[in-house]
């Protein structure tokens, strides 16, 4: 769906989900995963609803995503890091921890 | 001009409830709801149906409190009923923390002395390990709670929003941008708003902190005045406070609001940080956890207070028909003004249940 224009930034490795992802240096997570072709990014607190990145600007929040162990961080607003930690977040964050396990496909690349 | 068997003024949740309830039994009933110059307590409301520290030195407030929340069922189930608005009401009971040994006594007294002028609401004391049951998360520094299993919570915006829809399935009409500028009485009411008119026989003042100035056009005295509050509302969160309380709730949705402010400061709707900080401090003495939840908004409203803090219900001598109606808990007392009040209203006369909420109680003359 998106494609990257020509970028001379040095390659980075993440981990999303247990997989190896390759963003540009300096690139938000949010970019990084839509330019590998993730389509869901979370799926909403009230109706489960799937969700994306929209604003790409810290606005809309709808790109929410649990970063190396928070939950709800604004993926557009993260920068890569290399071996940085990202997985989809299911419905509301829990304050201890742990997380809802995603069990649909949703997140699949396309 | 129109004419109507009721006309409320105030669009709040009192007067949504005391309209609302008088459409249900047939009435022709018109709201006149003034618009966002107005301060609206309705919209900036916590959401505790709230009784066990109601009505401490007046019993009938405590009667009358205890009332809607066993009619507060009925109500959200009609609202449900006909308009499809789910209020997410819950009464599995409320917890006021105490802080210290000193708190808890205090608290414990109250409950005492309630229980002595008003009879039992069920409100006991709980000590730590009772309430570590019952909330998991809770802080070390809470030492224990008073309990009443009549306390509850429910949606205060969606209690308004089907109050209005509902007073129009009824056939009722919900009027806003009308600002009352007169009232002219001549054994019926001639409400003046603008250049429109509007009849009818009975008027309900309902008007929150405007009712000050409408009350004397018809003979009534409502000596209002606000008590700002500030609330902090955090992301939707997973489950982690089964049970309303008097600072801190999470809503069916997952967002935990936090609040319990009081300050004196006059018709000031600012939100301050001082007391953002002390909101959020004493919450996360309650709720440790909660230093990794975000905040996604805060607001400041104002309470309507009289000058003991309990309700006004009075119909006017001078003018009959004209009823005034003002409290500062809009969600708890919904349940008795939507099923109680407004067939009171219809029926021309309020029960003697109600005496004691006459304003002549303020009249320093009256010692």
């Amino acid at each position: 769906m998106f494609r990257r224009l020509e970028d001379p930034r040095a390659e980075i490795e993440f981990d999303f989900e247990g997989r190896e992802v390759t963003a540009r240096e300096g690139e938000s997570v949010a970019a990084a995963l839509l330019a590998a072709g993730l389509r869901g990014f979370r799926a909403t607190a009230v109706s489960g609803a799937s969700r994306a990145p929209w604003c790409m600007m810290g606005v809309c929040f709808d790109c929410l995503m649990e970063i190396d162990g928070l939950a709800s961080r604004q993926a557009c607003m993260v920068t890569v890091t290399r071996g940085m930690r990202v997985r989809r977040q299911r419905g509301a964050k829990a304050l201890d921890g742990a997380a809802a396990p995603f069990d649909d496909d949703e997140g699949e690349f396309a | 001009m129109r004419a109507y068997d009721l006309i409320v003024i105030g669009g709040g949740l009192v007067g949504g409830a005391v309209a609302w309830g008088a459409a249900r039994l047939g009435a022709a009933v018109a709201l006149l709801d003034e618009g966002d110059i107005a301060f609206r307590a309705a919209r900036g409301n916590f959401g505790l149906v709230w009784v066990q520290s109601k009505g401490a030195g007046m019993p009938p407030y405590a009667h009358w409190t205890r009332r809607s929340a066993e009619l507060w069922p009925e109500l959200a189930g009609s609202l449900a009923e006909a308009t499809g608005v789910d209020v997410a009401l819950r009464q599995n009971g409320g917890l006021a923390f105490c802080f210290s040994e000193a708190e808890y006594q205090a608290r414990e007294d109250l409950i005492a002395r309630m229980h002595n002028e008003s009879g039992g609401s069920g409100a006991r004391m709980i000590g730590r390990a009772e309430l570590r049951a019952m909330v998991p998360g809770i802080g070390d520094g809470v030492v224990g709670a008073a309990f009443c299993p009549m306390d509850g919570h429910a949606n205060p915006l969606k209690t308004l929003r089907s109050l209005q829809s509902g007073l129009e399935g009824f056939g009722g009409d919900y009027l806003p941008g009308r600002t009352v500028d007169a009232i002219d009485y001549d054994g019926g009411f001639t409400v003046r708003a603008g250049a429109e008119r509007f009849l009818a026989k009975r008027v309900v003042i309902a008007a929150g902190l405007g009712s000050r100035r409408l009350a004397p056009m018809v003979g009534l005295s409502m000596p209002v005045s606000p008590l700002k509050g500030q609330i902090i509302v955090t992301e939707r969160l997973a489950p982690l406070l089964d049970y309303a309380t008097h600072v801190i709730r999470q809503t069916d949705e997952g967002s935990v609001m936090m609040g319990d402010s009081q300050e004196d400061v006059g018709f000031d709707i600012r939100t301050t940080t001082p007391i953002m900080r002390d909101i959020a401090a004493r919450n996360l003495a309650a709720l440790p956890a909660l230093k990794d939840a975000n905040i996604v908004r805060v607001w400041a409203a104002l309470r309507v207070m009289t000058p003991d803090g309990c309700p006004i219900y009075e119909q006017s001598l001078t003018h009959p028909g004209a009823f005034s109606a003002t409290c500062h808990s809009g969600v708890t007392l919904a349940g008795a003004h939507a099923l109680a009040l407004a067939p009171a209203v219809m029926a021309g006369e309020l029960p003697p249940s109600l005496a004691a909420f006459n304003a002549g109680r303020f009249d320093v003359s009256q010692a």
